[in-house]
């Protein structure tokens, strides 16, 4: 099971966070946007080999955060609050 | 008698605590501290079971973890199947069975496979009876197959624990290595967590010679025990540590004698030690798995341990040095012993006999073994022969935290390569072989951790050596050799799978079921895999191994669910009123995962009668009904209006301070996730009143935009759900029962118009009223703080006597909001189903400010003309209700096509018939036209309505 650092609340279970998608992928907002750029928004996935920068959610406490991990080694580079507030 | 006790010795036994227990059904004596296998052994009982496939009889191989053949049941109160008999403690009135033999190991009915054996080589099942259909011999194959049985009599002793633990140091396998590593982290003042899988530590030093420190190795190891214990440090013996997880969580079953279920650790520590030690391998020779041949190592831990001394004439087997060790001790003990050596330059014996540059070729024998054949034709007369063809160290919690593995030409084995962050290899396990080695691996193990204050131990003994020419199966070979015991795999079948093609490692394990035994292949992996070697011109790494994965041994499911079992496997949200619904007969069922009166009275053949009953005295006067587990999610803030329209699919920010609005949530895919009321309190204050089964989603849902798109300070959102209890009143009589009570606010339509709220109090608290409506009738929420609802609720029930208010439960409230038309998502709609499929077409075509699902409600997708869409579906009067999930078809050239499907179906008694719900192809379009409906092969008529079939003009609302 692995430990990933709320950077709210410290190193936590893993099971006490749910994924919430790539990290970066910004909603295109109207309903004009083209719909391949909108498909992209909806169901393209990086699904790097190695780093990547996701968005997680630690249930405990609600917060969402960027996480930067190796996908490949499991290894948790970096953790930081949305908006860049708080870091682990 | 061959095998017997002796009558000194055994420092596993307390001789003066006689027990008794029945194999079999025969009667074993045996002492405390003998394992099932070593009473077993003193008995003499040399057939314990009976292979997997071809019924072979089969003995006692080892005296640990790996033992292939020894699987018994063991029943009674702590009943368990699969046990093997090595590791399971003998108690007083313990009954074990042999697995996979009837009546008995001795006596199997099955025996009569093994003549066909030539005729059932790997995957000979598969290939044979593939015609017309493996399902019609799989139940007999299946019978003759299969290891222990389930006892039915078996009664849960309770949930098991799990506890999470955290040290500096764990270390793995109390035995030299383990100790030592344990007692030098100590002394650099670091936490240590020491396990065992044994009783008692010592590992190997509990039956090999050793000194250490100028003490005799018992002394040392009961030394170094006492002085962690005193230092506070934590030691688990009976424990295994099954499996190392990500980032080195580690997870350890520790087993109880005294009737406990195990118990499940979850360690984390900073530094893993493995000291796991190695697993002796068996030779290759005909007839290897006959009874009474077993592992040299093995012998001797019987003989020091359990004083049981294995055979009279005993031929020792080895290519390598460590056997001598056990050939001189049981010649000491009194047999007649004879080593042979594969080796022409071994080492010098004194008490047995040597035969050097000799191989067994063949043990004689039926039911045990009687005698062996060497490679030159000679014979000896034998009761028992001991094996040792090497080592493997036990590395699989190395491999399973994916290190590396290096093949030592030197050792004939894999030993850990590249090291693991955080995980250090010690002992055995590391390929150390004299005690001087181990220490010294302990050391390293754990020099980085700090400064020991303590010396690392010294080996002042005899030291062991660890030579060893590889001594393979090869293949050609004569007779029948075995790879795996327990799972029946021989030389040919490695052969077999070689010819036709299954040569990877991970394929020929598959093919032939190498290794896939409850042994997991402790000691045939190695083996088969240098056949294969051999077989393919490789080099024994080039195969390489298989994959390690936990657990290491078999661990009960009771320790991964723990305290997950029963009511606690996925715990219901309760009411506040429960006790006071149960009081008045509520029969409860889990909807959306809160646990709520499906009817009140009325059980099995009468609960649909007394749902109708409900339902029909809700319309007559006026219904009581418990919605606390509607959602009252509140957003507040500055910005909380320009929120709630990015979260609706409706425009919410022109409703008026004190109103309600019906409106939809939904995907960015644009399809319907949640609907219900959004109620305004104040400018800067709303109440998502969305689904009781959806609460916790809609929550995260508004948490993760107010976070990703709007910000802390823009709006705050606080779940309030669980804080206030709702109370439903409604009915034509309604307003008439609750001006009974005096709330302090007009009820009235000019006071409290429909989809208004207000404020008013009850008792001294606040609560707030609602006319919101999903029966259709007029309607008033009362929401009150959840620990005062029970006065409220009672005088409710009080002052309905006067109307003949009736209470009901959710299936009533289902027929009334289905007359109505009204949707509970999820049921009358699916993960396709859009707003305007709902008929809710106007946000779409009006909206110009974005909203969450936007762009996905002009895809070519969304407009397509032949959707799915909301009606309501009639029967004839006396018909019964359409089956909910029966399909609208449509024929066309003789075949049958969907149209759609009924989605919600009750019997109506406002109405006196049946109504239904259904999402059919076009429709909107198709009011008043007949469809067939399908159900398991029924077709019956229907006719296409609007979704409304009660009160189409809504004056109920303000009746
Ligand atoms: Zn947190």
């Amino acid at each position: 099971m692995q430990l990933f650092p709320c950077p709210f609340c410290g190193p936590r279970d893993e099971t006490e966070f749910h994924y919430g998608g790539d990290a970066g992928n910004v909603r295109p907002d109207g309903a004009d946007v083209p719909i391949e750029r909108w498909a992209d928004y909806l169901y393209l996935r990086g699904n790097p080999k190695g780093t990547a920068r996701e968005i997680w959610v630690h249930m405990s406490c609600g917060e969402f955060f960027v996480m930067e991990r190796d996908t490949v080694k499991h290894e948790v580079l970096s953790s930081t609050a949305l908006g860049g507030e708080h870091a682990a | 008698m061959t095998a017997s006790r002796l009558t000194t010795g055994g420092s596993a036994i307390d001789r003066s605590r006689p027990i008794r227990f029945s194999f079999d059904g025969t009667n074993v004596e045996g002492f405390a501290g003998d394992t099932i296998a070593s009473a077993l052994m003193a008995n003499d009982i040399a057939v314990v079971g009976r292979s997997f496939k071809y019924h072979r009889p089969r003995g006692i191989w080892g005296a640990g973890v790996e033992e292939p053949n020894a699987l018994v049941d063991v029943g009674g109160p702590r009943a368990t199947p699969n046990t093997r008999a090595t590791t399971e403690p003998a108690r007083d009135g313990l009954v074990a069975k042999s697995v996979n033999a009837t009546p008995s190991a001795l006596a199997d009915r099955n025996a009569f496979l093994d003549r066909f054996s030539r005729f059932i080589p790997a995957a000979f099942y598969y290939k044979t009876f593939m015609w017309p259909d493996w399902h019609m011999f799989e139940p007999r194959i299946r019978a003759m197959a299969g290891l222990g049985e389930v006892d039915k009599g078996w009664t849960s002793p309770g949930s098991a624990d799990q506890i999470n633990h955290h040290c500096d140091v764990l270390v793995v396998g109390a035995g030299p290595a383990g100790l030592a590593a344990a007692k030098l982290a100590a002394g650099a003042s670091l936490s240590i967590t020491l396990v065992d899988d044994q009783q008692k530590p010592g590992g190997s030093l509990g039956h090999r010679a050793g000194e250490i420190d100028g003490k005799p190795a018992a002394i040392w190891i009961d030394e170094t025990i006492a002085e962690l214990a005193a230092g506070g440090h934590l030691i688990l013996p009976s424990t295994t540590a099954f499996g190392i997880y990500d980032h080195n969580l580690v997870g350890l079953n520790q087993r109880h004698f005294d009737g406990r279920r195990d118990t499940l650790w979850r360690v984390r520590p900073r530094q893993i030690v493995l000291a796991t030690g190695a697993i002796e391998r068996p030779l290759p020779f005909a007839n290897n798995d006959l009874p009474c041949i077993l592992s040299a190592d093995a012998a001797l831990a019987y003989l020091r341990r359990h004083a049981v001394l294995v055979g009279r004439r005993i031929v020792v087997a080895t290519n390598n040095d460590s056997a001598y060790e056990v050939a001189e001790a049981v010649a000491e003990a009194g047999a007649d012993v004879t080593l042979v050596d594969i080796r022409r330059d071994g080492m010098p014996a004194t008490k047995a006999r040597l035969v050097k540059g000799r191989a067994l070729a063949a043990a004689n024998g039926k039911l045990r073994v009687e005698g062996v054949t060497l490679d030159d034709g000679a014979r000896l007369d034998a009761d028992c022969v001991l094996v040792s063809g090497g080592w493997t160290p036990t590395i699989h919690l190395f491999g399973q935290a994916k290190g590396k593995l290096a093949w030592s030409e030197a050792r004939a084995a894999f030993l850990p390569g590249d090291p693991v962050d955080g995980i250090a290899v010690a002992g055995a396990a590391a390929g150390a072989v004299s005690l001087s080695e181990v220490f010294a691996g302990s050391q390293n193990a754990v020099a980085s951790l700090g400064q020991a204050k303590v010396v690392t131990p010294r080996s002042t003994g005899v030291e062991a050596t660890g030579g060893i020419v590889a001594a393979w199966p090869a293949p050609g070979s004569k007779g029948r050799i075995w790879i795996d015991y327990q799972n029946d795999v021989t030389v040919k079948d490695v052969e077999l799978a070689a010819r036709e093609n299954f040569v990877s490692v991970e394929h020929l394990k598959r093919y032939t079921t190498l290794g896939m035994a409850t042994d997991q292949g402790k000691t045939s992996n190695l083996p088969g895999l240098a056949l294969m070697a051999g077989i393919t011109g490789r080099t024994v790494p080039e195969v390489g191994t298989t994959t390690y994965r936990p657990p290491f041994t078999p661990v009960p499911l009771a320790s991964f669910a723990g305290a997950r079992a029963g009511e606690l496997m996925a715990p219901v949200r309760r009411l506040p009123l429960e006790n006071i619904h149960r009081a008045d007969g509520a029969v409860f069922q889990e909807y959306g995962g809160w646990l709520r009166p499906a009817h009140y009275g009325g059980r099995d053949a009468d609960a649909d009668r007394t749902i109708q009953d409900e339902a029909r005295r809700a319309r007559q006067s006026v219904a009581l009904f418990d919605g606390s587990t509607l959602g009252k999610i509140e957003v507040i803030g500055p910005r909380a209006a320009e929120f709630v329209d990015f979260l609706y699919y409706n425009t919410m920010s022109t409703l008026k301070p004190g109103h309600c609005r019906y409106g939809f949530m939904l995907s960015e895919n644009g399809v319907v996730f949640d609907d219900g009321v959004l109620v305004r309190l104040d400018e800067h204050r709303f109440v998502v009143s969305c689904s009781s089964s959806h609460v916790t989603a809609v929550h995260a849902r508004l948490e993760e935009w107010r976070q990703d798109r709007f910000g802390r300070g823009a709006v705050y959102i606080h779940n309030a759900t669980a804080e206030m209890a709702t109370l439903t009143v409604s009915g034509p009589n309604a307003r008439k029962l609750l001006e009974t009570l005096d709330f302090g606010l007009s009820l009235d339509d000019a006071g409290l118009p429909h989809m208004a709220t207000g404020h008013g109090n009850y008792g001294g608290d606040e609560v707030r009223i609602a006319r919101v409506s999903f029966t259709g009738d007029r309607s008033y929420e009362i929401s009150i703080r959840a620990d005062r609802a029970e006065p409220l609720w009672a005088h409710l029930r009080q002052a309905g006597q006067a109307f003949d208010a009736v209470v009901i439960g959710l299936e009533a409230l289902m027929i009334l909001r289905a007359e109505k038309g009204f949707i509970v998502i999820g049921k009358d709609t699916d993960g396709t189903t859009l707003p305007h499929d709902l008929g809710v077409e106007g946000p779409r075509a009006k909206r110009r400010t974005e909203f969450v699902g936007r762009r996905s409600l002009f895809t070519e997708e969304a407009s397509r003309d032949n959707r799915l869409q909301l009606v309501g579906l009639t029967v004839p009067q006396g018909d019964a209700p359409l089956p909910t999930g029966a399909h609208g078809i449509k024929r066309s050239g003789g075949r049958l096509r969907s149209q759609g499907f009924v989605t919600s179906s009750y019997q109506s008694p406002a109405l006196g018939r049946p109504i239904a719900l259904g999402l059919i192809e076009r429709g909107a379009a198709r009011h008043g036209e007949a469809i067939e409906i399908q159900h398991l092969g029924k077709v019956s008529t229907a006719t296409i309505a609007a979704p409304c079939a009660f009160d189409p003009a809504g004056d109920r609302l303000h009746a």
